[in-house]
């Protein structure tokens, strides 16, 4: 009944480069996410408006707009500092360039750490002042108070909005086989072209997506109970 | 730059001479997506909070189904899948539908859209206060009525923040239109690119077109949020 014609091995390859692409992205834009929800909060105004900045151009823009100029104007800007750099030092030839899956996950994770900007600072400020000036009267340097203190009872706050952004994230990368990544849609697409049922295979690509998505849920809501060990839900 | 502005610019904003492109394209993808994507959320989210689970379950099946697959991927079976079934190809006026483009594009988007603002309405629909029901009922309003006067109307309004929150991403969602051939403002500055060699100044020239598109849109949203939840301002 469910009749790959030999490229089942492919369409399980393309999947696997969408899951590695979007676990990658997701750390990356948790990062920065992460940095740039502290400059967002932070006393130094120039940070925060960079991080404003950045946060309002990166959301105003559709990311497949933001993709293709990341992704074709980085390797012009890679293109001419390597050549610079030749120019300068004539010895050895340096060149960088940039494939499909490195330029995904950056791109990615710089649109995505905007949106997850955003939901780290709704979180960090969701968390009570007095704690951290408890930890910090308790001589706890700023590191560590971020990491006993800040972190565990953010993500109660942010996981809601982890995981939206997780789904889209794992949405997004379907655009990535736009830009020339071998992922699942490109599979899909080839062994459409192949057989004339693009119908079918792409239909294995969405349900591969519904499948992954599913999971996540999952997960999510796993999560979702061990951040809230200890937090009582009002009874109505 | 300014190259490109002369060159392209009245692309970019309407026409090429032949057929509508640039903002006007992608204009109106959004409005004709959105605008059926609304009529098809309004009555699915009313049926989506009924009891009986075979009234429920097939709109609960269309939005996981929908939310949990990318838009490129619907664009993509719709747009490359369909016209390869025999039955589609077989029936004249299937073919002709499937064979435009804009046509399957406007299809996938409405499809997608609706999903989302079904499951957005539905919540609202949700959230009616308990009193207002039954206020409605004790006054001895129809179930018609209830929802004509009463649920809609209320839900609609608390619906609003969220719902420009989808338009806007609607709005990024246009973008793919151009893997479908619709000359919309991405499909121009593909164009530009590949007539300058210039990716940095096509793409950017349209992400700052974006960036208006999107701004125009939260600063309207933001004014309809002042007028219909005037009643919540503090």
């Amino acid at each position: 009944m469910l009749n790959l014609a030999g490229y089942g091995p492919q369409i399980f390859q393309g999947t696997i480069v969408t899951v590695e692409l979007s676990l990658l992205s997701l750390v990356v834009s948790f990062i920065i996410g992460l940095l740039g929800a502290s400059a967002k909060l932070s006393k130094s105004r120039f940070l925060r408006g960079l991080a404003t900045v950045y946060t309002t151009i990166i959301r105003g823009v559709p990311d497949l707009v933001l993709m293709l100029l990341i992704f074709y104007s980085l390797q012009i800007w890679l293109n001419d500092a390597t050549d610079y750099l030749n120019s300068i030092q004539n010895s050895i030839d340096f060149e960088v360039s940039l494939d499909p899956f490195t330029s995904g996950v950056i791109t990615l994770g710089f649109i995505y750490g905007a949106y997850f900007t955003e939901t780290f600072r709704g979180a960090f400020m969701a968390v009570p002042r007095g704690q951290l000036e408890a930890a910090r009267a308790f001589g706890m340097k700023p590191l560590l108070v971020f990491r006993r203190i800040l972190f565990p009872q953010m993500m109660r706050y942010a996981l809601p909005g982890l995981a939206n952004n997780w789904q889209v994230i794992l949405k997004a990368t379907a655009l990535v086989s736009l830009i020339g990544l071998s992922d699942i849609i490109k599979a899909a697409q080839y062994a459409g072209e192949g057989t004339f049922r693009t119908f079918f295979f792409m239909s294995i690509a969405g349900l591969v997506y519904l499948f992954l998505t599913t999971i996540s849920n999952g997960v999510l809501l796993l999560l979702e109970r061990k951040y809230a060990v200890g937090v009582r839900k009002a009874v109505l | 730059m300014i190259y490109i502005l002369q060159n392209f610019g009245r692309e970019f904003l309407y026409t090429d001479g032949y057929h509508i492109t640039g903002l006007a394209m992608t204009l109106w993808l959004l409005l004709i997506s959105c605008s059926i994507g609304f009529c098809i959320a309004l009555p699915l989210a009313i049926l989506r909070n009924a009891r009986n689970p075979l009234i429920w379950g097939p709109v609960w099946v269309y939005t996981f189904v929908i939310r949990g697959t990318p838009l490129y991927v619907q664009l993509l079976i719709i747009y490359t899948g369909f016209y390869g079934l025999d039955f589609v190809r077989n029936s004249a006026p299937l073919a002709a539908f499937f064979k435009q483009g804009i046509d399957c594009t406007l299809l996938a988007f409405a499809l997608n859209t609706g999903a989302y603002t079904t499951e957005i309405f539905a919540g609202a629909i949700r959230d009616t206060s308990f009193g207002e029901v039954e206020a409605a009922r004790s006054l001895g309003m129809s179930q018609f009525t209830l929802y004509r006067r009463i649920i809609i109307p209320s839900a609609l309004r608390r619906a609003l923040p969220v719902y420009s929150n989808e338009v806007i991403l609607m709005l990024h969602a246009t973008t793919l239109a151009f893997t479908a051939t619709v000359p919309d403002l991405l499909k121009v500055a593909n164009d530009a690119y590949a007539a300058t060699y210039n990716p940095f100044a096509s793409f950017a020239t349209v992400a700052l077109i974006y960036l208006c598109i999107s701004f125009t849109l939260i600063f309207a949203f933001r004014k309809a949020e002042g007028h219909f939840l005037a009643f919540l301002k503090p």
